[in-house]
């Protein structure tokens, strides 16, 4: 086991957080919360790893060689596709902020109207 | 509040949160019990070659239901904030952009992606069939399937993409997708067994039809990310193209 997955993981998601909170953008911020996002998997994919492990794919290997955690994967799999719906419902909500106001500066969308 | 008392602000609650997220990274301590058994029951139990797939809809396949539901939800809310205002109208569906003429597709282009748009059908489809086998299934699959469509949109063919991947159709598929996956786990229910429990006959390891209902949810599954894909290019690309603002 080694640290380097984990420091990476903390690393992207402070930076990612840095980047929604100094947005000058809302597809910048969008972009920003993808990254914050990507944290999850290289920790949960840092925790699933062993060194010497083979992929948990046994077509061709023999069940019992010892192989990486196949339930990060599966979280990791199904998150990336859920992650890329959210990401465009997000989209779409900046798309509608612009066509209602004009802009698209997140620190100028400060006054909400009914 | 100013930007620079923001950043302060930020600093020292980013400071805290990566200390403590450290700390508590470093007291993980991955176990493998779980691991091990998901990788030793896979094959002798459900001929499933593809751990991840047997994690993924069949010992975990309630998890991935919700996670189903949760892009079934994004998708939908798309297409209730794209969809056309009262005071909006739609006109002939052209590109633009601010402050320069949209080039049109080169012959270079429009032969290379129209070329590739049946082996990717293939190919797509090879992945979704292939989940219980090797890597694959249908989320990964369902989105190869739906660069198909973005294909035809690149080679310049807004129209064929519409008329190839009409409105109806894609919702349909994308619906059918979602519920399938419900229907086949309450058919376990209908046979008094658990929700979701394998109910098919499990096949040979490494075939196409293994794992047994796994098979399935991996069609449905396929049915409904591209589905759901393919609705999302077609959101966006009638946002954009075929919109007018009023004037």
């Amino acid at each position: 086991m080694t640290w380097l997955p984990y420091a990476v993981a903390v690393w992207l998601f402070v930076v990612g957080l840095y980047g929604v909170v100094t947005s000058r953008h809302l597809v910048h911020l969008i972009i920003c919360l993808s990254v914050v996002q990507s944290s999850t998997y290289v920790l949960l994919l840092g925790i699933g790893f062993r060194a010497g492990a083979v992929a948990p794919v046994f077509a061709d290997i023999p069940p019992g060689t010892p192989a990486v955690d196949p339930v990060v994967q599966a979280l990791m799999l199904t998150d990336v596709v859920v992650e890329v719906t959210v990401t465009a419902l997000l989209l779409a909500l900046a798309v509608q902020a612009h066509e209602r106001t004009g802009k698209l500066d997140p620190n100028e969308l400060g006054m909400m109207r009914g | 509040m100013t930007s620079t008392t923001r950043l302060v602000v930020f600093a020292i609650a980013a400071a805290t949160f990566a200390a403590l997220l450290g700390a508590a990274s470093a007291g993980i301590h991955p176990s493998n019990i779980y691991a091990d058994f998901v990788n030793r029951v896979s094959v002798p139990e459900r001929q499933i070659t593809d751990a991840v797939t047997a994690v993924n809809f069949d010992i975990r396949g309630f998890d991935t239901l919700g996670e189903e539901f949760i892009m079934f939800a994004s998708v939908l809310g798309v297409a209730l904030l794209l969809r056309r205002q009262r005071d909006e109208r739609d006109g002939p569906p052209v590109d633009r952009a601010r402050g320069r003429s949209v080039p049109v597709s080169s012959d270079a282009v429009r032969i290379l992606t129209i070329a590739l748009v049946g082996p990717v059908v293939l190919f797509g489809i090879y992945v979704v069939v292939h989940g219980q086998a090797t890597p694959g299934g249908g989320f990964q699959g369902g989105v190869v399937l739906a660069t198909a469509p973005l294909l035809i949109y690149l080679a310049g063919e807004y129209g064929s993409l519409c008329r190839v991947a009409p409105r109806w159709l894609v919702e349909t598929a994308e619906a059918i997708g979602a519920g399938a996956y419900g229907v086949i786990g309450a058919i376990a229910m209908l046979r008094s067994e658990r929700f979701l429990e394998n109910w098919l006959p499990l096949g040979r390891a490494g075939d196409v039809f293994s794992g047994g209902s796994v098979a399935l949810i991996d069609l449905a599954v396929g049915l409904e990310v591209a589905g759901g894909f393919i609705l999302l290019l077609l959101l966006f690309l009638e946002e954009t193209l075929v919109r007018r603002d009023p004037a």
